[in-house]
């Protein structure tokens, strides 16, 4: 299916859907959401992607690196559970939290959300790689 | 602490992962990261005595609302045996597997599965217990898939169908539990289920338990897919999987047994009993009627499954001894077969026991290594199978139970003959066809592997006299869960 429509599409949803994929990893700590939808959005970004150019073109694109994320995923994710042993908590995954304030607005963060980071990438990545394994195969 | 078993090969996945493209990294960190796991599993060892258990919460939440790790002796014993395999099929994966699955992945899935493995283990919950189940399919199914070969992808259907349908019990059973019981915490629904009659659902849901970890420990009637999967990846994958996946199948009925199954002594012990006479009897059926050396000790795994069920089913101290010493004796003695199986492929070319012969002549060595582990899979003294097969005798006579422990004895019998039957036809008989695709260099690390392997179980063997302490110790504690409770939910009268 390589359509002109598609082609603008896909080169237009991509940075969106990027975006989009941060906002719903987010808002999944007390809505719903969190890493794992999100990271299948940030694939699909690459997927569609892949749809209209080719495995070849995709496989070109900057954030490409599948492998890479993954093993930064699981990394970070591990990470988040070893913050709280720093702080001096007698567990792995112990939480801890601080508030950013930019003004009025302020952003809630810990160490929930680091490892839904990390869940996000290996997420992302491992979709990208199943797919992209799958249609060079198509073709 | 507790939890270093699981961090270190996840940690090694994220390194292995950044070393992708250098196969002597690859290969230097999987050999460092199960040397960590064995230091870390001889220390959770050595701490348990003088504690009995040792508990350690994920996050710091308390007991029944938090994940929690709990190690008695017997997931200590299982990973230090674990680790100590690994060490093994390491080293001789490295000798052993093509270049190709070496820098396809083949160590980074070594690691997913010991993670896999070690955690469900460790863990306290049964939600949690089925994660790492997955976990170990996972990686284990990429493991078998490996390489593509028309035979694997076919087997690998089979494994993945078979798998899948267990897990989906398992899930059903997890849920049937919590609308029942409220908790998944696996102290804190023992001590619920003994403070009064559970409801009858809670009954099922440990039906589908016993099923759904019945598929993944290969008993009868679910056996098939292991017979029909395992031969098909090189051996040296074979060989890990037989001291890992079922193994862990078993250790978690055991857990299970000791937990909630004891309460139901007059239903359980003799469903367990027929399952296990069925599984001694037809995998040694099967294995006696095979021709291919990796077929034949897959049949096996099988049959050996049975002896722990026995185990299990007779829960004395005596028994559940034997039970332990022979999951552990199996992890050793089984992976060291299926490795000087694969020295034998590496010379020959051939698994076929019909085209093989002579190895006694020209590789004694090779047939000594074979040697020891199949006589240990009989029961020989002073195998660690003699011992394990006399404590389940031992207990099965003690308790009066005949039926089950006559099988048990001429099964015996027969994983003799079968064993006879290799050596008789890959060592004695002379050779039909004079090979010569044959006695390549083989590497260094794959006898080495093999060395390290059959040295265990020799060891294992030899030194009975001390670490039987250690099994019986591990026996007691399973027989009274309320010190596993206690240990986890300190509060509990």
């Amino acid at each position: 299916m390589k359509t002109e429509i598609l082609k603008i599409a896909a080169a237009h949803l991509k940075p969106f859907l990027l975006i989009l994929s941060l906002v719903v990893l987010y808002r999944g700590h007390n809505e719903p959401g969190g890493g794992f939808i999100a990271g299948l959005l940030a694939g699909m970004a690459y997927v569609i992607y892949a749809g209209a150019f080719g495995v070849g073109k995709a496989k070109q694109l900057r954030l490409a690196k599948p492998m890479f994320f993954m093993g930064l995923g699981i990394g970070i994710a591990l990470f988040s559970g070893m913050i709280g042993l720093m702080n001096g908590a007698e567990s792995i995954f112990t939480g801890v939290w601080t508030t950013l304030t930019f003004g009025t607005y302020s952003l809630k963060l810990g160490t929930p959300l680091l490892f839904d980071l990390g869940v996000y990438l290996t997420v992302a990545g491992m979709l990208v790689k199943i797919i992209f394994t799958v249609m060079e195969e198509d073709v | 602490m507790l939890f270093l078993p699981v961090l270190i090969p996840l940690i090694s996945i994220v390194l292995l992962i950044g070393f992708r493209h250098s196969l002597k990294y690859q290969q230097g960190l999987s050999i460092v990261s199960v040397f960590a796991q064995l230091f870390a599993a001889v220390s959770i060892l050595l701490k348990l005595s003088g504690n009995g258990h040792l508990v350690a919460q994920a996050g710091g939440w308390p007991a029944p609302f938090g994940i929690g790790f709990v190690a008695d002796y017997t997931s200590g014993l299982l990973l230090l045996a674990v680790s100590l395999v690994a060490i093994g099929s390491v080293i001789y994966s490295i000798g052993f597997v093509d270049f190709d699955r070496q820098k396809n992945g083949l160590f980074l899935l070594y690691q997913g599965l010991l993670a896999g493995v070690n955690g469900a283990l460790l863990t306290g919950d049964i939600f949690n217990l089925y994660v790492w189940f997955e976990v170990m399919v996972i990686s284990s199914f990429v493991l078998i898939t490996l390489g593509s070969e028309k035979l694997q992808l076919r087997a690998s259907v089979k494994y993945l169908v078979m798998n899948l349908i267990g897990s989906m019990l398992f899930v059903a059973a997890i849920g049937l539990l919590y609308s029942q019981m409220g908790t998944l915490n696996m102290a804190d629904l023992a001590y619920k289920v003994r403070l009064q009659p559970a409801p009858p659902l809670v009954n099922s849901a440990i039906m589908l338990f016993f099923i759904a970890f019945g598929i993944k420990a290969a008993v009868f009637p679910f056996f098939f897919w292991l017979p029909a999967s395992y031969p098909t990846p090189p051996i040296a994958v074979t060989a890990f999987f037989g001291a890992t996946l079922t193994k862990v199948g078993v250790y978690v009925m055991l857990r299970f047994y000791s937990m909630f199954a004891q309460l139901d002594v007059a239903f359980w012990q003799p469903v367990i009993f027929v399952v296990a006479g069925l599984t001694m009897v037809f995998g040694v059926l099967m294995a006696a009627s095979s021709y291919d050396i990796r077929k034949i000790l897959s049949f096996h795994i099988v049959s050996q499954i049975g002896y722990m069920l026995m185990g299990i089913g007779l829960f004395s101290v005596v028994g559940l001894a034997g039970a332990i010493l022979f999951i552990v004796h199996n992890m050793f003695s089984k992976t060291a077969t299926f490795m000087a199986g694969g020295l034998i492929y590496l010379y020959k070319g051939s698994y076929d026991l019909k085209k093989l012969g002579w190895i006694y002549k020209t590789k004694p060595l090779l047939a000594f290594l074979f040697l020891i582990p199949a006589l240990s899979l009989a029961g020989i003294p002073p195998t660690p199978g003699f011992f394990g097969k006399f404590l389940l005798l031992y207990a099965g006579f003690d308790g009066a139970h005949w039926s089950i422990t006559i099988v048990a004895l001429v099964v015996s019998i027969l994983t003799l003959f079968s064993m006879v039957k290799i050596w008789n036809e890959a060592m004695w008989k002379p050779e039909k066809i004079t090979a010569d695709l044959v006695a390549k260099k083989v590497h260094p690390a794959a006898w080495m592997g093999t060395f390290i392997v059959v040295l265990l179980t020799l060891f294992l063997g030899l030194t009975i006299g001390y670490t039987y302490d250690y099994f019986a110790e591990a026996a007691r504690q399973l027989l009274d869960p309320m010190s596993y409770i206690k240990a986890v939910l300190p509060e509990t009268p």
